[in-house]
């Protein structure tokens, strides 16, 4: 196990810089998640960290030592990869001990070391079969499986689980979770999925045309987000943003809608933010904070998301599943004040 | 069955049967059929004289039948029982099997660095290599032929092979099936330690077996009908290969066609067995199959 720095890294493909400047500290044995759209450039971090790209400036430190010059063997580390590129020659016994080949153990500790980690994975039965006989799931698990056995010091996920179906993805991430709980090993994980993210993360990476946004625990940067970017992108759905002006007691979001909650800062043109689970339909006695005409329903089961139209704009309200306005109805929405952010509407940065 | 079902049922073939009809009777399918049909006979019909005519005797070579009048087995007696038949064969397959194994490692080996590696002048040695495709072979052999001289290759097994030794058209055909391969794969193995030798030998070469067959099937089967540089290049009867070897039965007089042509089906034997051996490679496709595409 080891903890993992990184300091004001760059990376350039000719005169483009994609990572500019990446500060950070991961925890040994810590389980942290880069997540970003595509091309925010966490997928480029991790090939970094793991030695198939050059580094342009800055270091990278695994445990106590500088691994820039390193080639990826020296360095310690496993990768699993999102085609899981496991080999289809091969046996799953011979993927799985590949990894060995250039280790100095003797045959039957190789092999005693590959029926462990067959054994913590559940693949004894499927040792002796091809990839090609096996499932998307049983796939990805001979690639960590192969990442195992070496007993890196870090593990690297790009983007593990993308490949695989909905039930699958939510099976194999409890998987990989419950194995970072039993190994204990130091785990970078990069992915698009902010479900995946908030899931399996001691503390979450988020990034952004090559900058970090945030770092934090899911819990942070789902509570308190740094700016209007972190408060879209976690979340499912995204969080309602409105623009409007400081006004008085208030923000004004249009000629006649005016918010009754204001943030402790001066600056004039401001943007509230509401997650769709904090608005609900408005009761007798409650404060309305919205107007509007409900335009589409989506129902998922135990809860339904209704599009309220405002005039001005649009907000997305989550609801009850089997009680909830019409299409075409009319409906006043409500929040709790502490739940409505602020962000400045020019920087996007967060007002507290 | 009742008198409905057997209606319904009847109804159902007296439908069934004119489409049928219609299917078989297509005038596409007719026109397509005929020009197959017409296709395999004019590839197979050169390879049945050829065989026809090993089962001959002299005076019927003329005779264009394909069923000998009088089929007989003396011309693989005599062409067996000539030693210089063994001489021959053995150099065909030394110099066959050579040049198969040394164009098959060092194509592949210039291919997979072409296409997975980044370095100056890549685009130009690409090109270098793909343009000496468009100088015909003519061409070419009399620098080869003053090159083995002055390297004293002439009338030795390396004067015949060097030529064959590397190609063009299998660096290509090499470098773009490696394009098939994922970095991906590439990449795990430079995590888990390998070398780059090891990375191009144990997990990029297992991955393009067809390419390989194929590139396999090609160089062989041109090595092993190569005629005219091993012609020009020995002169020496102990070091002819097999096509050359067989223009030993004309003599000024005559041409013993029936000898030539039960040498040319004996010689096809190893090309036959090279193909029933490397053809199921071909057609088991494995790149994908350890990748979720």
């Amino acid at each position: 196990m080891a903890n993992v720095i990184l300091k004001k890294l760059t990376k350039a493909y000719g005169k483009t810089e994609v990572l500019h400047g990446i500060d950070l500290d991961v925890k040994d044995g810590e389980f942290v998640v880069f997540v970003g759209p595509s091309g925010c450039g966490k997928s480029t971090t991790l090939r970094l960290l793991a030695g198939l790209e050059e580094v342009t400036s800055g270091e990278i430190y695994i445990g106590d030592n500088m691994v820039n010059n390193l080639e990826p063997k020296e360095r310690n580390i496993a990768m699993v990869f999102q085609n899981y590129a496991i080999y289809p020659h091969m046996s799953v016994r011979k993927n799985i001990g590949f990894g060995l080949r250039t280790s100095k153990l003797s045959k039957a500790d190789r092999e005693k070391r590959i029926d462990e980690v067959a054994e913590i994975l559940s693949m004894t039965d499927l040792l002796e079969r091809r990839p090609s006989q096996l499932s998307g799931g049983q796939r990805q698990r001979v690639a960590i499986g192969r990442a195992m056995v070496r007993d890196p010091s870090v593990f690297l996920f790009d983007e593990p689980l993308s490949n695989l179906d909905a039930q699958l993805r939510t099976q194999m991430r409890l998987e990989i979770k419950k194995l970072h709980q039993d190994i204990g090993t130091t785990i970078i994980f990069v992915t698009h999925d902010q479900v995946e993210a908030m899931t399996l993360a001691d503390r979450i990476v988020i990034m952004k045309d090559g900058h970090i946004q945030q770092v934090g625990t899911p819990n942070e940067v789902y509570q308190t987000p740094k700016n209007m970017f972190v408060a879209q992108f976690i979340g499912a759905p995204s969080m309602n943003m409105l623009a409007g002006q400081l006004d008085g007691d208030g923000i004004k979001l249009n000629q006649s809608v005016k918010i009754l909650a204001r943030p402790k800062s001066d600056t004039k043109d401001v943007s509230i933010g509401i997650r769709p689970n904090a608005l609900r339909i408005a009761e007798e006695g409650d404060e309305v904070l919205f107007e509007g005409t409900v335009s589409i329903i989506e129902p998922l089961g135990a809860e339904a998301l209704i599009y309220v139209n405002l005039g001005y704009a649009e907000v997305i309200a989550t609801v009850h599943g089997y009680v909830h306005p019409k299409p075409g109805e009319k409906v006043k929405l409500t929040a709790v004040k502490e739940e409505i952010h602020f962000f400045d509407s020019h920087s996007g940065d967060a007002i507290y | 069955m009742s008198q409905t079902e057997i209606k319904a049922s009847s109804a159902t073939l007296d439908r069934a049967a004119p489409y049928a009809f219609k299917k078989t009777m297509k005038p596409s399918t007719i026109i397509r059929w005929t020009l197959l049909f017409m296709g395999g006979i004019l590839m197979i019909m050169p390879i049945v004289y050829l065989l026809s005519t090993s089962f001959k005797w002299s005076h019927e070579i003329y005779n264009l039948q394909i069923i000998p009048d009088e089929p007989t087995l003396d011309n693989y007696s005599f062409v067996l029982e000539d030693g210089r038949f063994y001489n021959w064969f053995f150099n065909s397959l030394i110099v066959a099997v050579s040049t198969t194994v040394s164009a098959v490692i060092f194509d592949s080996l210039v291919g997979y660095t072409l296409c997975k590696f980044k370095f100056k002048g890549k685009t130009f040695v690409f090109i270098a290599i793909l343009s000496t495709l468009m100088i015909p072979t003519e061409m070419l052999i009399i620098p080869w032929y003053t090159m083995a001289v002055e390297f004293g290759w002439i009338n030795s097994y390396w004067g015949i092979m060097f030529p064959g030794m590397m190609t063009a058209f299998g660096t290509f055909l090499m470098k773009q099936f490696f394009e098939s391969v994922p970095d991906e794969f590439l990449e795990a193995a430079r995590i888990d330690g390998l070398n780059e030798f090891q990375i191009w030998w144990s997990v990029a070469m297992p991955m393009v077996t067809p390419a390989l067959s194929a590139l396999a099937i090609f160089i062989f089967l041109g090595n092993w009908t190569a005629f005219i540089w091993p012609l020009i290049v020995t002169n020496d009867p102990q070091l002819y290969t097999l096509p050359v070897g067989l223009t030993t039965f004309s003599v000024e007089q005559s041409v013993e066609w029936e000898l030539i042509m039960t040498g040319a089906a004996l010689a096809t034997i190893p090309t036959l067995i090279v193909f029933l051996v490397f053809q199921r490679y071909i057609i088991r496709g494995v790149v994908m199959t350890g990748l979720k595409g």
